[in-house]
């Protein structure tokens, strides 16, 4: 007994800090390069700074879903609701992704309405990824795929894609990094940060791949909607892929709603009802207004979805051509609302690139770095911002151009 | 109007200073189309004037504007027009609107102070044959004006970077 208590106090005496408290999957999981460059931003308090740093839309969620939740309010609408979310908002998406997508889900089993997309794909990395599995992440991609799969104790094995092939993922460099350990594949297209979007045939082989190797995929759809020279194509509106796939998309980006944390999965019944057993018991449900003013936006908001859609891409063109005039070679993003141009003509890296053009020209962009391997030489460029802003931006860069060279 | 047309009046419509150049990169068209387009657009005054929206309340000048409900009996052969035209004409006079419903026409019309805008009305206003009676009503303040909102908001509350 007396043995026992010692045995404790030496393992308590054996932890110097609150760090060594921590689990070794926290602890390990770097912090995110986007929030030092946060940091570097929100520290120097310029209100003159222009930020083309921001992942979110310049609209304000259209009033007619801002309206309908806040009817809901004055109603007394404050409850849970069910753990997959209102049933009609449930029906609402399953016609919105048959019309807009050519996909069927049933919306009592296969649909889960999460908090944001990020809360689906933390769903379903954990629903699927067993210590030692492999996780693959086409890069530069969004940041949250390689922490979360190691939470879970995945291994996350990031693949490189380049310029010259717009970014795509081709099937020969998917091949390449699968091992007898691969097991899930996360497709982001259209996508944060390159613009890349891949069409149809571009799918088609990849969509090989993904059954000769028995992979499941995590399509992370969320920017569907803003493609720009073609309709977006769903990974799991390939043939075979459907039951393949858990498709996640949510209302952030298209119907600019991203502080309601409105996200959605769908996928095969076994895979949503175990991402739904963690959801049920994290978070419940996703919260009754969001979902309120997501059914306003599937019902009654299409215009203002296009109308936004619309505006984006007035701006890409201007912000493409924008970078080209002055001297950066920048590959056509046909979709999100980013542009990734190249800056290795400078001989800065991104991270030099960036802070400097932060601290000698006032304007914010996110170094290529911080999105994985092969967003060294770039920067990240968000065009959801004002026709002004962006042509004051433009003029800034170019002028920083001229002072390097 | 063909739909190039409809594109650039809408972009002209939020920031009639955007260039043609600019205007056709946005749109995706030539610069030669567009600036043919724009000029299809002034000559037929589909285009009338490129004016800037003014917050009047902040400019240090005494200045008040009324809507004014017109009752007329309209004239045999010119309907309204000749008696609308008559109103317009008067340069305090900034809108002439014909309605349906209980009066016949809306004008908006700017003075210095309320005695100006009750002495046109009862001079030259009320004075005009075919006009039966007025009601005028005086803006207090303006909260949105053509689709823009006066009231002063920080309008992007988002955080600098964000992923």
């Amino acid at each position: 007994m007396i043995k026992d208590v010692e045995q404790q106090q030496g393992i308590r005496s054996q932890r110097s800090g609150m760090n060594d408290y921590l689990a070794s999957a926290a602890r390990s999981i770097p912090p995110s390069g986007i929030r030092r460059f946060f940091d570097l931003v929100s520290a120097s308090k310029d209100s003159s700074i222009i930020s083309l740093g921001v992942g979110e839309p310049d609209f304000v969620t259209p009033w007619r879903y801002r309206d309908a939740a806040v009817y809901s309010l004055e109603k007394g609408k404050t409850q849970y609701t069910s753990n997959a979310g209102m049933p009609e908002l449930r029906e609402a998406i399953a016609h919105y992704l048959h019309d807009r997508f050519q996909l069927t889900y049933d919306p009592a089993h296969e649909m889960l309405v999460t908090v944001g997309g990020s809360e689906a794909i933390d769903l379903a990395l954990r629903a699927l990824v067993e210590p030692g599995d492999e996780v693959l992440v086409p890069e530069p991609t969004y940041l949250p795929y390689s922490p979360i799969s190691t939470l879970s104790g995945g291994v996350p094995v990031g693949i490189e894609t380049f310029a010259k092939d717009q970014f795509k993922l081709t099937a020969d460099n998917l091949r390449a990094a699968i091992t007898p350990r691969s097991k899930v594949l996360i497709l982001c297209y259209p996508s944060n940060p390159t613009g890349a979007i891949m069409t149809y045939e571009d799918l088609l082989p990849i969509a090989k791949v993904v059954e000769e190797n028995d992979l499941i995929v995590i399509s992370d759809e969320i920017y569907a909607e803003l493609t720009y020279e073609s309709r977006h194509v769903s990974f799991a509106s390939l043939p075979g892929m459907r039951d393949r796939t858990i498709v996640v998309s949510g209302f952030s980006k298209a119907f600019a709603m991203t502080g309601w944390r409105m996200g959605y999965a769908c996928g095969h019944p076994d895979l949503i009802a175990a991402m739904l057993k963690i959801h049920q018991y994290t978070v419940m449900c996703a919260p009754i207004m969001g979902q309120v003013a997501a059914l306003e936006a599937m019902t009654n908001g299409m215009e203002d979805m296009y109308r936004m859609i619309e505006s984006y891409n007035q701006r890409r063109r201007l912000v493409v051509q924008g970078f080209r005039d002055i001297g950066l070679p920048c590959h056509e993003p046909q979709g999100a609302f980013y542009a990734f141009p190249c800056i290795e003509s400078t001989g800065l890296s991104s991270e030099e690139f960036a802070s400097r053009l932060l601290l000698e020209s006032k304007v914010a962009a996110v170094p290529g770095y911080v999105f994985g391997r092969g967003g060294e030489g770039f920067i990240r460029c968000s065009y959801a911002t004002s026709v002004a802003q962006l042509m004051e931006a433009l003029e800034r860069i170019g002028n920083f151009l001229n002072k390097l060279r | 109007m063909n739909e190039l047309q409809t594109k650039i009046l809408d972009l002209l419509k939020e920031d009639a200073r955007l260039s043609s150049a600019t205007i056709a990169t946005m749109l995706g068209a030539e610069e030669a189309e567009v600036s043919s387009a724009i000029e299809e657009m002034e000559r037929d005054h589909v285009i009338v004037k490129y004016a800037a929206v003014v917050n009047w309340s902040k400019v240090d000048e005494d200045k008040v504007t009324a809507l004014i409900e017109v009752e007329c009996s309209p004239e045999r052969g010119h309907g309204f027009e000749s008696i609308a035209e008559r109103i317009y004409l008067y340069p305090e006079v900034k809108s002439v609107y014909l309605m349906s419903g209980a009066y016949d026409l809306c004008v908006e019309i700017d003075g210095k102070n309320l005695k100006e805008v009750a002495s046109f009305v009862s001079n030259k206003l009320s004075t005009i044959e075919s006009v039966i009676s007025t009601k005028t009503f005086f803006i207090l303040k303006k909260y949105k004006q053509d689709g823009i909102i006066f009231e002063e908001f920080e309008d992007d509350h988002r955080l600098l970077i964000s992923p």
